[in-house]
């Protein structure tokens, strides 16, 4: 049950802390979140540039990169993933512990971004692993990469923890264990996961007509 | 540093068996080739990295160029009999150029240095055909330096170099069958979903939207 935040105020001015278990579960969550330390291509650059003393993660609870994803909770995928390189990101994914997130930095990790027509590239990491927060840019500036930051620390801080969207380490029905793909004799097989990559409504003639110029 | 018809002469003059011939350049900057026949272009190679004067020992770059089958129609006039008369018919007739794969090196000397410019010199070879004759000597044994070049034209074109010491894939995977450099590729058709298409992208996704391959 909540606390009604003028009475929480009040409160708190007697002396009187009250909270909540998810309120609190939730807080020390969000201020502890370790990325794994590991960079794809040149956003990479720019992820380094924001855990260093200019902008400095370390104010939001994240300084600690792990080079290990067993002591991991995010994965930022700060680059272009090539087809040969994929398999391995999941597997990474996979070996992390839950709850685990996932932040796509930069054009190249949303869809390809100005490799999406090469033969090597994926087009966005979305297709084989959950993604929480998209980050646009090429590259973005770490003030971006710190925005996402933040806008995760607020999904986890609004996560319920019971429920349909409780986070998934409470939930012993969850997927945690993502397929990996093999890497075949023309392409990536299968070339997305369609559980977590479903794909829209393919566009009706009359919108597609129209939007067509 | 010579110049490619001097090189050319030199090869001539100490392996008078080579096949060696010249492939000009007629744009401005004149980089003029020297094409080896396959069996003794090892031999050159040698002869081009040992001679005192030359001293090629440095091989910069290797790459691959496909050349496909080219398709040249050519007007012939010919002598036919029509109606008892004989009149002179122009005729189009069509031939096909057998393609071939070719690997193109850049030849500097190190030994020279600074005070030898005046370019590389770019030696090729050509393959017999682009699908069961693509074997090519490898220079590798030359040159340590095409080593992981020479495995790269043979991921992405496809040129099986012969006598190479470590001959795999090695920018994709071992699995991977295509060659995605040669120029009849076709990658891989993933483009289902397609919010802001343009160009080539909205040409591959219509083609999507019409095979019916969303699934």
């Amino acid at each position: 049950m909540a606390v009604e935040p003028d009475l929480k105020i009040e409160l708190g001015k007697q002396g009187v802390f009250v909270t909540t278990v998810s309120e609190i579960y939730n807080w020390g969550r969000k201020n502890s979140v370790w990325p794994m330390q590991f960079g794809l291509a040149c956003c990479a650059i720019e992820m380094i540039a924001t855990t260093m003393a200019r902008y400095d993660l370390a104010r939001f609870g994240a300084e600690v990169f792990r080079p290990s994803p067993r002591q991991a909770d995010l994965m930022i995928i700060s680059g272009t993933i090539t087809k040969k390189m994929a398999p391995q990101v999941v597997r990474l994914y996979n070996q992390m512990a839950e709850p685990k997130y996932v932040i796509a930095m930069g054009a190249c990790a949303i869809s390809g971004g100005p490799f999406k027509q090469g033969y090597n590239v994926l087009k966005g990491i979305d297709r084989y692993i959950p993604v929480d927060v998209h980050i646009p840019g090429c590259p973005p500036r770490p003030e971006a990469l710190i925005h996402a930051f933040m806008a995760l620390q607020a999904r986890i801080d609004a996560q319920p923890l019971t429920g349909e969207s409780r986070p998934r380490h409470l939930d012993a029905e969850a997927q945690s264990l993502f397929p990996v793909p093999t890497q075949g004799a023309h392409d990536l097989e299968p070339p997305m996961n369609k559980l977590v990559w479903p794909l829209p409504a393919p566009p009706r003639a009359a919108d597609s007509a129209e939007n067509c110029g | 540093m010579k110049t490619a018809q001097e090189i050319l002469a030199a090869i001539k003059t100490a392996l008078p068996q080579a096949g060696v011939e010249l492939v000009l350049n007629p744009s401005p900057s004149a980089q003029h080739s020297l094409r080896l026949d396959p069996v003794h272009a090892v031999a050159v190679a040698v002869f081009l990295r040992d001679d005192k004067e030359l001293a090629l020992d440095y091989c910069s770059n290797a790459t691959g160029v496909d050349w496909p089958d080219k398709e040249i129609s050519e007007k012939v006039k010919t002598t036919k009999v029509v109606d008892g008369v004989e009149t002179v018919v122009e005729e189009t007739v069509k031939r096909v150029e057998p393609g071939y794969l070719e690997a193109v090196y850049h030849l500097f000397s190190m030994k020279n240095g600074p005070t030898d410019p005046g370019g590389p010199v770019v030696l090729r070879m050509r393959t017999a055909n682009r699908t069961d004759q693509v074997q090519l000597p490898s220079l590798t044994p030359v040159w340590r330096s095409c080593e992981f070049q020479e495995r790269e034209i043979f991921d992405l074109f496809g040129i099986v170099f012969t006598g190479h010491p470590d001959l795999r894939r090695i920018l994709m995977w071992d699995e991977f069958e295509d060659h995605p450099m040669r120029r009849d590729y076709v990658d891989p058709d993933d483009y289902e979903y397609e919010p802001t298409p343009h160009d080539e992208v909205l040409k591959r996704a219509e083609e999507h939207k019409t095979h019916g391959v969303v699934a």
